[in-house]
C-alpha cells in the first residue's frame, strides 16, 4: 500500500524535518518568509498546533497520561485536522504549504517510544506526499548543548521521561533524541531526504534550501502555484513566525 | 480472515500488555444510533452484578483524556472524518489501556457500549479507507462476543423522533450531508453505517440480534445468550456471587487459553 497521497494539486508542499536542536523551525520560517516575498501564497503548518485537539494534547503531557500509543495517536489527530481542513485544501487551492515537522517526526518519535513500525506507518497514509523534505543533520552532542543552552527546561515528553530511560532529565533527553535521531537516519535514504548539514552557519543552510527549492520546483513555480507577479502576496497572513 | 482467540489482539499487540494475564470476559454491544444500546447495557451490568460479577460498563467519548476534548470539537462541526475516526481511536486506546486491560486482567466482566466497530462503520461510512482504520484500530483485543443490535432503518427514525423528539447533527451525517435535510441525511447516513456493520458481521464474528422487538424481548434473548456463554467449561452464571472460602475465586476465573 501506498505510504502517502500523491500531490496531484496544483500547490506544493514543503516540510523540514529533523531533532529537537536542529535548527529546521528557524530555515522553514526564512524559506516561507522569502517565497511570501517572492509573490507566492504561502501557508504555514505547525506540528501539534490544531486548535480542536490541542487542549487534549496539553492535558495529556500535564497530567503525563500517555502511553506510547495514546500519544501517537492524538498526535496523528492533530495532524488530520489540519491535514483535512487547512494543508489540503490549501496545497489544492495551489499555495505553498510550509509544514514545520511532519508524518515522519511521528515516524522517528513514535518508534523511538517502541510503538510498531508499520502500524505508524499505516496511520499517516492519508497524508499528502511532500513534494520536498528537507532533514536537518546534526550530531548529537550538538543539538543537545543548543537545547541546554537556549531554552530553561526539558519537557518530560521531549525527553522521553515516560520511557523511564534515565532519572536524570539531561540524560533521558540524550538517550531518547539519539533514537530518534537514528529512526531519522534509517529513513532518510528510503524516504527521500534532502539532507542539510544543520552545522553550517544558518545562511548557508538558507542558501542551500533555496537552491533546492528553485530547481526541484521549477516549473510548478512558474505555473501552477498561486502567485501575485512581481509582488508579495499575504505577508502577515498567517501568524509570524518567530525566529528561536 | 484467521479464526482469533478472545483476548488476544487483533493486528497489533499493545506495548506493555500480555495477553496471557486477562482473565475476564470481554462483551460488546453494537448497533447504530438510537437502537437501544445503552438501555440493555444498564439492564445487563445490573443483572450481571446480581449474579456476582464485578463489572464494568466503558463507552465511546468516556476516556479521562480524550472525552471532554471531542465533546468539545463536536460542538464545532468542524472536525473532518479522518481527524474525528483518530480522536474516538484515541478515546479507544485510552479506555482500552488504563480501564479495559485492568479490569481483564483483574477478572471483571467488560461490557462495552460500542467497540472499535462503531469508529470503523463511522469512517467506511464516510468514505474512508477500510483498511486503513482495520489497521489503525489493529490493537483492539478480540472480545468474547460481540451482540450486534440491528434494526431497519425506519425502526430507528421512528425511536428518533418518538424518543428524543428531534435528530442529531452528527448522527444524520450531516458533517458530510448524505441529504437535503437532517431526516434524509439522517435515513441515508444510518443505512450506511447499517450495510458497513453487516458487512463486518461475518468478518468480526457478531451475533445478531434483531433489535426491531421491544426492548425487553432484547434483554431477554441478550441474557440467554450470555448465561449460556461457556467460560473455562463453566457457563456464566453457575460462578458463586459469594465463593466459597476454600475455593479461591481466582480459580473459577483462571483462563485455559
Amino acid at each position: 500500500m501506498a505510504l502517502f497521497l500523491p500531490n496531484r494539486y496544483a500547490g506544493r508542499l514543503i516540510v523540514v524535518e529533523g531533532i529537537d536542536g536542529s535548527g529546521k523551525s528557524t530555515q522553514i520560517s526564512l524559506l516561507s518568509h522569502w517565497l511570501r516575498s517572492q509573490g507566492y501564497a504561502v501557508a504555514f503548518s505547525e506540528w501539534n498546533s490544531s486548535p480542536l485537539v490541542r487542549q487534549t494534547t496539553r492535558r495529556g503531557k500535564k497530567k503525563e497520561m500517555f502511553t506510547p500509543t495514546t500519544f501517537s495517536l492524538i498526535h496523528a489527530t492533530d495532524f488530520a485536522n489540519r491535514s483535512e481542513s487547512y494543508i489540503l485544501p490549501l496545497v489544492k487551492a495551489g499555495a505553498i504549504v510550509c509544514a514545520d515537522r511532519y508524518a515522519f517526526t511521528a515516524f522517528a518519535r513514535d518508534v523511538a517510544r517502541g510503538v510498531n513500525r508499520r502500524w505508524v506507518r499505516n496511520l499517516y497514509r492519508f497524508a499528502v506526499r511532500p513534494d520536498l523534505c528537507f532533514y536537518f543533520r546534526v550530531p548529537l552532542d550538538v543539538a543537545v548543548q543548543r537545547i541546554l543552552g537556549g531554552r530553561d527546561a526539558i519537557k518530560y515528553y521531549e525527553a522521553g521521561m515516560d520511557l523511564g530511560l534515565s532519572r536524570d532529565v539531561v540524560e533521558s533527553f540524550r538517550i531518547f533524541q539519539g533514537r530518534i535521531l537514528d529512526e531519522y537516519e534509517a529513513m532518510a535514504q528510503s524516504m527521500g531526504f534532502r539532507i542539510i548539514d544543520a552545522t553550517l552557519s544558518i545562511e548557508e543552510q538558507q542558501r542551500q534550501m533555496r537552491e533546492i527549492v528553485l530547481e526541484a520546483l521549477d516549473q510548478r513555480l512558474k505555473s501552477g502555484v498561486l502567485r501575485v507577479p512581481g509582488g508579495e502576496s499575504n505577508a502577515g497572513a498567517t501568524t509570524a513566525p518567530v525566529l528561536q | 480472515m484467521p479464526v482469533r482467540q478472545p483476548l488476544q489482539f487483533y493486528s497489533e499487540p499493545l506495548p506493555g500488555v500480555d495477553t496471557a494475564e486477562l482473565h475476564g470476559r470481554l462483551i460488546v454491544i453494537e448497533g447504530p444510533d438510537a437502537v437501544g444500546r445503552s438501555t440493555q447495557v444498564a439492564r445487563l451490568r445490573q443483572w450481571l452484578e446480581q449474579e456476582g460479577h464485578a463489572v464494568l460498563d466503558t463507552g465511546m467519548a468516556r476516556s479521562a483524556l480524550a472525552g471532554k476534548g471531542i465533546k468539545e470539537a463536536m460542538r464545532g462541526n468542524t472536525l473532518g472524518p479522518i481527524a474525528m475516526t483518530l480522536f474516538y481511536t484515541t478515546d479507544f486506546a485510552d479506555r482500552l489501556e488504563n480501564e479495559i486491560v485492568p479490569a481483564l486482567r483483574a477478572g471483571f466482566v467488560v461490557l462495552i457500549d460500542r467497540y472499535i466497530f462503531s469508529i470503523m462503520a463511522r469512517a467506511v461510512a464516510r468514505g474512508e479507507d477500510r483498511r486503513w482504520i482495520e489497521q489503525v484500530a489493529g490493537f483492539a483485543l478480540v472480545p468474547h462476543a460481540v451482540y450486534y443490535l440491528r434494526a431497519s432503518v425506519e425502526e430507528l427514525v421512528s425511536r428518533v423522533v418518538l424518543g428524543r423528539g428531534a435528530f442529531d447533527y452528527w448522527e444524520s451525517g450531516m458533517d458530510v450531508g448524505f441529504g437535503a435535510d437532517m431526516y434524509q441525511s439522517f435515513v441515508r447516513y444510518q443505512s450506511r453505517l447499517i450495510r458497513a456493520l453487516d458487512l463486518m458481521a461475518k468478518r468480526y464474528n457478531f451475533t445478531v440480534v434483531d433489535a426491531n422487538r421491544p426492548a425487553d424481548v432484547i434483554f431477554e434473548e441478550l441474557r440467554e445468550r450470555i448465561g449460556a456463554m461457556q467460560f473455562n467449561g463453566a457457563p456464566i452464571e453457575t460462578i458463586p456471587a459469594a465463593p466459597p472460602k476454600r475455593a479461591p475465586r481466582k480459580r473459577a476465573w483462571k483462563s485455559t487459553s
